[in-house]
């Protein structure tokens, strides 16, 4: 029983650790963000991996979503005889919930992992130190523009996620199943209102940070070669989601 | 000039550095010899703070680097190139953009002074104009020794750090990568700190030699005094005699 309870006392501590080392992490690097010397191109470069290179499956995702929804929703709301609705329970659905928290999971399955492994490889063959002895700030040169990256790119993809997820449930809802396509729009402008909206933006930006800050940090702080990169890339993809999940019910309870 | 003094370092209770006192002459070659494993790169790592020690001093010319912080770091940093063991390379950039890195970040040199100084160096190393335009991925072991001792070369630093840069390479490209560091030293005279355990080439570069065995500089002097040594584990260790290594 003692030895129970030092265990779930050690394993306690070594997590209430490793979240203040994270959020030290997060501090340090974000204050980068405000000293020179400024580096536009690499923030373009972050922009590039994590957002522009995710688009194509956070566009597939969203169109899948949405047409899932309009069926769903469809069959659900004839019951009661309001097919009408489907619109604004397509786009609540969506801009509130699905579209934030689906697209964050997408963005840390794909470049979540592949910035844990390029900065796991970093350190695990010393580029990272090589950038200390250049006397450039790894933290500021590799860390930094992820993190900014992470926090304008996934607000970005969710935004389109939402678009491409209503247009695909006006495809399965209007084009195949004849809800009008007049009810099907109104009913999302009289239903969605700017604090949805707001809340699916602060999500996605809390989400966008959670995922890129868990990335980095579980990759910079990789030891033991190519099998520790396996290990933090495979910590980071559960680490994120989980967190993004706790994230999204915390935030909900704000916004409701 | 740098002096290492009474440095300790352990890692989860295992004593890797035990005492070192070690001077490194200015404009000279040191080598630290010492089987696998013995902490040279951990030394290494110490004299330009990407280790702090547990207890000990590390002074360049009176300055203590592991109680240095922020801004004088840097500016002590700027004195030291590395060259380490794997390379160290930039997988993302090309051979020029790596070497061209150093003088991108921390000078305001024009492009063409630039390029210019890049073509220098790969020329110096041997390597083609076309070997610039690859990836690290591209290259052999030892085209990514010369390109990294291109990189480390390029500011023209006072002090050179050389982390086992002949380990994987076959003899004659040990041989030329020795060749390469006495060449560029005689160019331009910098301090040369080279960790390395490839007896007897090293002796043929060296102008002081160190023995580093538990955790301790065991053995100091020119490589002639080294070879002439009466310690048994520093004449085992030169003779590759397989008992030393058991050890």
């Amino acid at each position: 029983m003692i030895a129970l309870i030092r265990y779930l006392g050690r394993w306690v501590l070594n997590w209430v650790q490793e979240a203040g080392s994270m959020m030290l992490f997060l501090l340090q690097g974000l204050a980068l963000a405000f000293v020179p010397p400024f580096r536009p191109r690499r923030f373009l470069q972050e922009m590039n991996l994590i957002g522009v290179k995710s688009t194509l499956i956070i566009i597939l995702t969203g169109a899948f979503t949405g047409m899932v929804l309009g069926l769903q929703g469809y069959y659900t709301l004839r019951k009661y005889g309001s097919e009408g609705a489907l619109g604004a329970a397509v786009a609540l659905s969506l801009i509130r919930e699905m579209g934030p928290v689906l697209t964050a999971i997408m963005v840390s399955a794909r470049a979540g992992s592949a910035v844990t492994a390029e900065v796991g490889i970093m350190r695990i063959t010393e580029q990272l130190d090589a950038l200390d002895t250049m006397a450039v700030n790894p933290m500021q040169y590799v860390v930094m523009p992820k993190l900014l990256a992470g926090l304008v790119a996934v607000p970005l993809l969710t935004a389109i996620f939402d678009v491409v997820g209503i247009l695909g449930g006006y495809l399965v809802g209007v084009v195949l199943l004849g809800v009008s396509s007049g009810s099907y729009f109104s009913g999302m402008e009289q239903s969605v209102v700017p604090l949805d909206i707001n809340g699916g933006i602060v999500k996605s930006l809390v989400f966008g940070l959670t995922i890129i800050l868990v990335a980095s940090y579980k990759g910079y702080y990789t030891e033991h070669g190519a099998e520790g990169v396996s290990r933090a890339t495979n910590q980071t993809v559960v680490l994120s989601a989980v967190l993004v999940l706790a994230w999204d019910y915390i935030l909900t309870s704000f916004f409701m | 000039m740098i002096q290492v003094i009474d440095l300790h370092k352990a890692f989860n209770g295992q004593v890797v550095l035990d005492g070192i006192n070690l001077e490194i002459a200015t404009g000279k070659i040191t080598v630290v010899i010492g089987k696998s494993g013995v902490g040279k790169s951990v030394l290494l790592k110490h004299l330009i703070g990407l280790v702090k020690p547990d207890k000990g001093q590390v002074l360049v010319d009176g300055q203590d680097i592991t109680q240095l912080k922020g801004r004088k770091l840097q500016d002590l940093k700027r004195r030291f190139s590395v060259l380490f063991q794997g390379g160290a390379l930039f997988d993302s950039l090309s051979v020029f953009e790596n070497i061209a890195f150093p003088l991108r970040e921390k000078t305001r040199l024009p492009e063409t002074e630039i390029v210019s100084r890049v073509h220098e160096r790969l020329e110096q190393m041997n390597l083609s104009l076309e070997a610039g335009k690859k990836f690290p991925d591209e290259l052999s072991g030892g085209m990514k020794k010369r390109v990294a001792l291109a990189r480390a070369m390029i500011q023209e630093p006072e002090i050179i750090l050389f982390d086992e840069p002949v380990t994987g390479l076959d003899p004659p490209m040990t041989n030329t990568v020795f060749h390469l560091i006495r060449k560029t030293h005689g160019a331009s005279n910098y301090t040369a700190l080279v960790v390395a355990h490839d007896i007897p080439e090293v002796f043929s570069i060296a102008d002081y030699v160190a023995m580093l065995h538990q955790g301790r500089i065991i053995a100091f002097g020119t490589p002639a005094e080294i070879q002439q040594h009466t310690d048994p584990m520093v004449q085992s260790f030169i003779r590759g005699e397989p008992d030393f290594l058991e050890a």
